[in-house]
């Protein structure tokens, strides 16, 4: 019972990774970029949604309606005013400035916020839990993050298959070139797809914030949890984002079964284990 | 009628060869003549300029733009703790073995991250560093979280007071920064170095010209990892403590390092150099105003990439058409006299 009570856990552990990866997956798919930033960005949404919080005193959930424009422009403005200007350079420009961004966040978050640790408020949604019999409980609020992982991955797939924009998505994807022969503005669609990738982040930040304490140094250990959810799901698969996640999660959770001070160390070497014997992950999908 | 030569140097490389041994002649002798603050304060440039050279050698020339080095850093420090410290080795054979045990660990990382190309290779460096510090603090014998220091006794056996202890760990800085130096510059200027700079140029054409690109990118990767390793050692030797986070710090031992050869010039041997002085000036200047000199780096490492993706070092070669350290061949008519009658 023990053990499955662990498997459960992982599981829905892996929603919220999922989340973290979505932004991550989405802008690698459409326009080849590793955002290095994307942990900070994910750590700076939940820095928007403090201060909306305590502007306005909504709570969290609330704060969404706001926080999700603001990340939206953030992305857009992002990849119009700066990362477009990489993408003719190689793997070089793309890498360091958002590097750099990522860099400028963190510092500028612990200049304007100091290092102290901050934590979202949602009330009674947090410690509440499901019993099951056997001993089995199951988490509320972990359930609602994988509920909204599914919504999102759901949601993006009707986005890309029912949707023109979606169309136009694949089509850059495919071949930015023929593309843009087409009469698609590659430049235009990429900052629209960093502000969609954003929405995601803004969603990931939140839910992620109200569970855990962060602070201005909590982006990078965010970006590697994404990085390894979209590596062992499979590059630009969608769906295998979320395998990828739960796998992460499970590890973790055995991880952490064993001993506490296990639970990262052993997602770590899961991924590394995976990278070694399937380095294309398990959903490959596309190529770099 | 006239020949043709392969120049290696020209007279402005001669002239600043000239200038860069007096210079260091200075630095040797600045024991007798800077005090304690300054010396510290060059050595601290000497480290970071052997880092910046080693990460420009993998990045610049061998195209593995690693995040991760930090992993090595802290590896070679922990290995220099652990023999002085547990097994009672003499500081300077500790100091020695520490190199070449984070190369021999470089290894079978290389077998994994290998697997992963351009910006995902970065990052799969990166996970491996977070594998090192979060070993480092789970395993008691190497003080697990809070990370383990040096008895005064081991402290000691390098010299019995502060002064003479500053002065040798001064002068080793400089000997290990200028041996990495002169390691990364001979080997760019051999065979190998003609071929990491094919790769530089353009990874396809070099392969199909019978450069063995994935030999000479295992090679770079494990000789640069040594000698982080080695590097490591020495700047925890300086400290007198180690904890996985100052260890593995990315941003002490990789980020600002990145940002130096960014700015000052990547795929170049003076671009590290110029970056390095930038990177410390900046420090100094905005030493009272907390983490806004990073910002700055961050802000100049963007404007630098978009603008001039050469560097600074890059815009003064272009402009004046000068090298400084040069390592590769130009043909040469030779006597010049002859050119003219023709």
């Amino acid at each position: 019972m023990e053990w499955i009570n662990t498997i459960i856990q992982g599981t829905l552990l892996g929603g919220i990774y999922a989340l973290f990866a979505i932004g991550l997956s989405l802008s690698f798919g459409i326009m080849r970029l590793v955002n290095i930033a994307h942990g900070d960005l994910i750590v700076l949404s939940a820095y928007v949604a403090l201060v909306v919080g305590q502007g306005t005193g909504l709570d969290p959930f609330s704060c969404l309606i706001i926080v999700v424009p603001v990340m939206f422009l953030v992305g857009y403005a992002l990849q119009r005013g700066l990362l477009n200007q990489t993408l003719s350079g190689g793997l070089l420009p793309p890498l360091l400035v958002s590097f750099g961004i990522s860099i400028i966040i963190q510092n500028g978050l612990l200049q304007g916020f100091g290092a102290y640790t901050h934590r979202l408020q949602e009330g009674a949604i947090e410690t509440a839990s499901l019993q099951f019999p056997g001993g089995i409980s199951i988490g509320v609020y972990p359930l609602v993050v994988f509920g909204v992982a599914l919504v999102a991955l759901a949601s993006l797939q009707l986005l890309f298959y029912q949707t023109g924009l979606g169309r136009a998505f694949r089509a850059v994807s495919d071949d930015p070139n023929t593309a843009e022969l087409m009469g698609v503005d590659n430049r235009k669609l990429y900052a629209v797809a960093l502000g969609i990738a954003m929405i995601f982040t803004a969603i990931a930040g939140v839910l992620f914030a109200i569970r855990t304490n962060f602070d201005p140094a909590a982006g990078p250990i965010r970006l590697i949890l994404a990085f390894e959810a979209v590596i062992i799901g499979g590059l630009g698969s969608m769906w295998g984002t979320l395998i990828g996640g739960i796998v992460l999660g499970i590890a973790q959770s055995v991880g952490a079964a064993l001993s506490p001070t296990w639970q990262i160390l052993a997602g770590h070497l899961a991924f590394l284990l995976i990278l070694i014997i399937r380095p294309s992950g398990l959903f490959p999908r596309t190529r770099d | 009628m006239e020949t043709v030569r392969v120049e290696r140097g020209t007279r402005t490389s001669y002239a600043f060869a000239v200038v860069a041994l007096v210079a260091l002649a200075a630095l040797i002798a600045m024991p007798w003549w800077g005090e304690a603050g300054q010396m510290r304060l060059v050595a601290e440039m000497a480290y970071y300029l052997a880092l910046a050279q080693l990460w420009n050698l993998l990045a610049g020339y061998a195209g593995l733009v690693s995040v991760g080095q930090q992993a090595y850093v802290g590896l070679g420090g922990y290995a220099f703790f652990y023999l002085t410290g547990a097994l009672n080795v003499n500081v300077y054979v500790a100091l020695l073995i520490a190199g070449p045990f984070a190369g021999l660990l470089s290894i079978p990382v290389s077998i994994a991250v290998f697997r992963l190309r351009g910006a995902y290779f970065a990052i799969g460096t990166w996970v491996v560093s977070e594998v090192f510090a979060l070993s480092a603090s789970l395993i008691t014998a190497l003080g697990a979280g809070s990370g383990l220091s040096l008895t005064p006794a081991i402290v000691r056996e390098i010299a019995p007071d502060r002064a003479g202890r500053e002065t040798i760990l001064y002068l080793m800085t400089l000997a290990i920064s200028a041996i990495v130096f002169g390691v990364v510059y001979l080997l760019l200027r051999s065979r190998h170095g003609l071929a990491l700079t094919a790769i530089r140029d353009s990874e396809p054409a070099s392969a199909s010209l019978g450069v063995n690109t994935f030999r000479t990118k295992f090679i770079i990767y494990i000789v640069t990892a040594a000698c982080t390793g080695l590097v490591g050692g020495l700047i925890f030797l300086q400290k007198l403590r180690i904890s996985p986070e100052a260890g593995f710090s990315i941003n002490d031992w990789t980020v600002v390092v990145i940002f130096m050869v960014v700015i000052g010039g990547i795929g170049t041997l003076e671009g590290p150099f110029i970056g390095m002085l930038v990177f410390i000036v900046l420090r100094e200047l905005l030493a009272d105003y907390g983490a806004y000199y990073l910002i700055l780096m961050g802000v100049i490492a963007i404007i630098v990439m978009l603008k001039a993706p050469s560097g600074i070092w890059g815009y003064i070669s272009h402009r004046f058409n000068i090298e400084l350290f040069p390592v590769g061949r130009r043909l040469a008519l030779a006597p010049a006299e002859s050119v003219g009658k023709k």
